[in-house]
């Protein structure tokens, strides 16, 4: 372990729009290592591996690469002080051959400069032998299995001379022979002195293939350990171990029947299979799991977004098919996106018609749509839910995010729904309206809405739900109830873990 | 404040208003009778089209084939005409014949996602050729009496062509503004997926926009084919791009979501006045297209100056009313 420091980011501090995604996050990366970096989903893994490779600045905090002090760190700086990533998607250009998609990252020649084909091509070869990968340099890149793309990056990184290598998530999508493969090559960079960050929510492949590990919770960074010192539960805890401070406005609510019943769902399209889940009126299920576990695909394919294609959707005890986003919302399901910014609301249009969208039959007469009662409407639910505003005229656009939910929320209010989907409803919004949020969530199921809520916020899971559904690998593994639910077990069950051990990471609690 | 929305089409009336009066200062005959009546008369059916045009662009789309479209209905009018059916039945029929390729174009690009611009390139030269091909080149000539100025006598029929080309701007302008249909229009230019997350769906709008762009072009084929002896096989070439700059010019982003059917109006006044001013003002005339090149360049500059204005102007206003909050 004496082996030089080549990376060190020292108490990196990033914020996006007001919201903190850093707060004190530090890593540091030696030749030779293979460096584990782990946290749940919004801890800040990805910021700060873009403050690392460039592709973000930050806004406070030192980050040095082979002991220089990186100030004005740019993909282009990183790339020429040796820091490479590997994505979970490969990010090869598919109409171009191997050994061009090599040469790309590898070549210096200018705009004019003229292409050396054979070389070109026994280059790629030579890098390509080095990751073990038998693939012709000739191929078009788009025509490889996504293992053999992820093999091309690697080798593009070490023709570009990469000493720090970070691999995002290398596995997630790769099969048993396919990752003993990867870690193989992963061993062969380390015998070379390659530095490698390596992220990864697999966490029993950890002690097979990393050194260190680092854990990052809320953007901070907790505590690095050698990885032969550390079990999973002890992992497990550093990446929860946050104090549910946060008073949530959860109140008990009559629960009534049951409204929304999934048996059986699939969506071949969107990879969710085998759903069981079901909502009563006044209840709140919080929908918990990692990106990518198929919460949203869940979400878009009971809105009709993604067409059903095994197993039925009950609403109220009776089959339905829910053919479009309009069948949805007429049989009274709204399902706020995740991502406002881009699809919560048409920011363009003003406050009234951005509430009114959805139910432009409510001011629809014969004469056409009603203005006035528009801006009734629309001067109700600003004043109902506390959206800050200059006028009720204004394009949606010029209000802050946490007031842009706010009015995406009014417009599923407004349709009067009996199940309301929520996708992340308070990510990236500032402290007070989220606490507003969340005590109109609490209103909306004492009138007896049914709401299903996906968050990836556990302290928000714990303290808003009656039920906590966790999926793993598209579908529900396990429903707790409130009294049951820890910040452990859910996140053990996000992380595929079984229910015995889960129930040993429950007892292992302090 | 509620002109400030409008930005755009006031500084196209503007620039509309500085052209008639340097006109009008340099050559007063430019307000006769006769000439105001043959500038409406020559620009109502580009209107027309520009109206389907306007609706097109609101939702992120554009027609380029509606040149070739106006041939192919304009030609079908004189055949219709000349066989025999009554003046009363050509209204629908190039309506609907209109509507058909419309719909052609709407299937492909709101159904089956092709991008507009090349689908419709396609059928500008599609539906060019085939008419060549099979009028071969020949006018339509002989037409029945009743057919020119549909039997109405020129005076009635040139205020009726007048009366029809703005009757349709208003009632598209007010369904626009008023119906859950214009609405769907425009949350489809600015978002599509987040309208159809809202309950839209935006190939159906789409697709029945180019069925109404196809069924004016249609509309405004009849109306301008009746206005002369023969019908002309080659008729409505370059009417894509008198459309399209009306539209721009009149304030819509050619991106979508943005727009009036009021600055349409504008941009088509202004865009089709400029050649006849220039002959009474003695220039050239070859200069026409020249200077509508750079009205449309003008246009997008302007947009965008505004647009920086226009973000710099919020902000002020949004850091006002967080201080009043306190």
């Amino acid at each position: 372990m004496a082996e030089a420091t080549l990376l060190r980011a020292t108490d990196i501090t990033k914020s996006y729009a007001g919201v903190q995604a850093l707060k004190s996050a530090s890593l540091e990366l030696r030749a030779g290592e293979v460096h584990a970096l782990i946290g749940e989903n919004g801890a800040g893994k990805s910021t700060l591996i873009k403050v690392i490779t460039g592709a973000v600045s930050a806004d406070g905090g030192e980050l040095q690469i082979e002991g220089k002090t990186v100030t004005h760190n740019s993909p282009r700086v990183a790339k020429e002080l040796g820091v490479a990533a590997i994505y979970q998607q490969p990010a090869l250009f598919p109409e171009l051959t191997v050994a061009e998609n090599i040469a790309l990252g590898v070549e210096q020649s200018g705009m004019g400069g003229r292409v050396d084909w054979k070389s070109r091509r026994r280059r790629a070869a030579e890098l390509l032998a080095q990751v073990g990968a038998r693939i012709d340099p000739d191929r078009d890149a788009g025509d490889l299995t996504m293992p053999q793309q992820q093999l091309v990056e690697i080798a593009r990184a070490l023709g570009a001379d990469a000493k720090v290598l970070i691999l995002d998530e290398p596995t997630a999508s790769l099969s048993e022979e396919d990752t003993q493969n990867l870690f193989n090559v992963i061993r062969s960079l380390r015998e070379r002195g390659v530095g490698m960050v390596y992220i990864s929510h697999r966490l029993e492949e950890l002690p097979v293939i990393a050194d260190r590990v680092t854990v990052l919770r809320d953007g901070r960074t907790i505590d690095t350990r050698l990885m032969s010192e550390v079990n999973r539960q002890q992992l497990i805890q550093m990446m929860v171990g946050r104090e549910l401070s946060a008073v949530f406005p959860k109140r008990e609510v009559e629960l009534g029947d049951v409204v929304l019943e999934l048996r059986d769902l699939g969506c071949a399209e969107s990879g969710v299979h085998d759903i069981d889940l079901s909502v009563r009126a006044g209840e709140i299920v919080g929908l918990a799991g990692l990106v990518g576990a198929g919460r949203t695909e869940l979400a878009r394919a009971v809105f009709g977004l993604t067409p059903v294609d095994s197993g039925e959707i009950l609403l109220r005890g009776k089959p339905v098919r829910i053919g479009s986003p309009a069948a949805a919302i007429r049989r009274g399901i709204a399902y706020l996106p995740e991502d406002r910014r881009r699809h919560g609301v048409i920011l363009d249009m003003q406050i009234g018609s951005n509430i009114t969208l959805a139910s432009l039959d409510q001011i629809s007469s014969g004469a056409g749509l009603d203005f006035r009662r528009e801006r009734e409407i629309a001067g109700d639910y600003t004043r109902r839910l506390g959206v800050k505003t200059p006028a009720i005229y204004v394009p949606v656009a010029t209000l802050s995010g946490g007031n842009q939910q706010k009015v995406a929320l009014s417009r599923w209010l407004l349709t009067k729904p009996s199940v309301l989907i929520l996708d992340e409803p308070t990510q990236g919004i500032d402290v007070g309206a989220k606490s507003e949020i969340h005590a109109l969530m609490t209103d909306l199921a004492a009138e007896g809405v049914a709401v299903l809520m996906i968050s990836s916020e556990l302290p928000e899971i714990l303290g808003m739900s009656d039920r906590v559904a966790v999926m793993h690998g598209g579908t529900v593994v396990e429903i707790l109830d409130r009294a049951d639910a820890t910040q452990e077990k859910v996140l053990a069950l996000a992380l595929g873990h079984d229910a015995a051990e889960v129930s040993g990471v429950a007892e292992a609690r302090p | 404040m509620k002109l400030s929305r409008y930005k755009r089409e006031v500084s196209a009336a503007l620039a509309y208003v500085a052209l008639l009066l340097a006109v009008g200062a340099a050559a007063p005959t430019f307000f006769g009778a006769g000439n105001l009546r043959d500038l409406a008369l020559n620009n109502a059916p580009v209107l027309l089209v520009a109206v389907g045009m306007t609706l097109v662009i609101l939702v992120g789309e554009i027609d380029i084939s509606v040149g070739s479209q106006f041939a192919v209905c304009s030609v079908a009018a004189g055949w219709m005409a000349k066989e025999g059916v009554p003046v009363v039945a050509l209204l629908p029929l190039v309506l609907l014949l209109g509507a058909l390729m419309g719909a052609l174009n709407g299937a492909l690009v709101g159904y089956l996602r092709l991008p507009s611009i090349i689908v419709t390139l396609a059928m500008l030269v599609a539906w060019r050729d085939a008419l060549r091909w099979v009028t071969q080149g020949e006018w339509v000539q002989n037409l029945p009496p009743n057919f020119q100025w549909f039997g109405l006598g020129q005076t009635l029929a040139q205020w009726l062509i007048v009366g029809v080309a703005l009757g349709v701007l208003v009632a598209f302008s007010w369904m626009l503004r008023n119906l859950g249909a214009g609405r769907a229009v425009y949350a489809t230019g600015s978002d599509a997926e987040a309208a159809r997350l809202a309950g839209i769906e935006p190939r159906r709008v789409v697709f029945g926009v180019f069925v109404l762009m196809g069924a004016l072009t249609g509309l405004a084929a009849l109306l301008n084919a009746v206005r002369f002896s023969a019908v002309p096989s080659n008729a409505g070439i370059g009417l894509e791009l008198k459309a399209v700059a009306a539209v721009v010019v009149g304030g819509a982003a050619i991106t979508g979501g943005r727009g009036t059917l009021i600055g349409t109006l504008i941009g088509a006044a202004l865009l089709g006045t400029i050649g006849t001013a220039l002959t009474f003002v003695g220039i050239n005339p070859f200069w026409e297209k020249a200077i509508q090149g750079a009205i449309i360049l003008a246009a997008l500059v302007s947009d965008v100056a505004l647009g920086h204005f226009e973000r710099m102007r919020v902000g002020g206003l949004t850091l006002k009313t967080a201080g009043a909050a306190k």
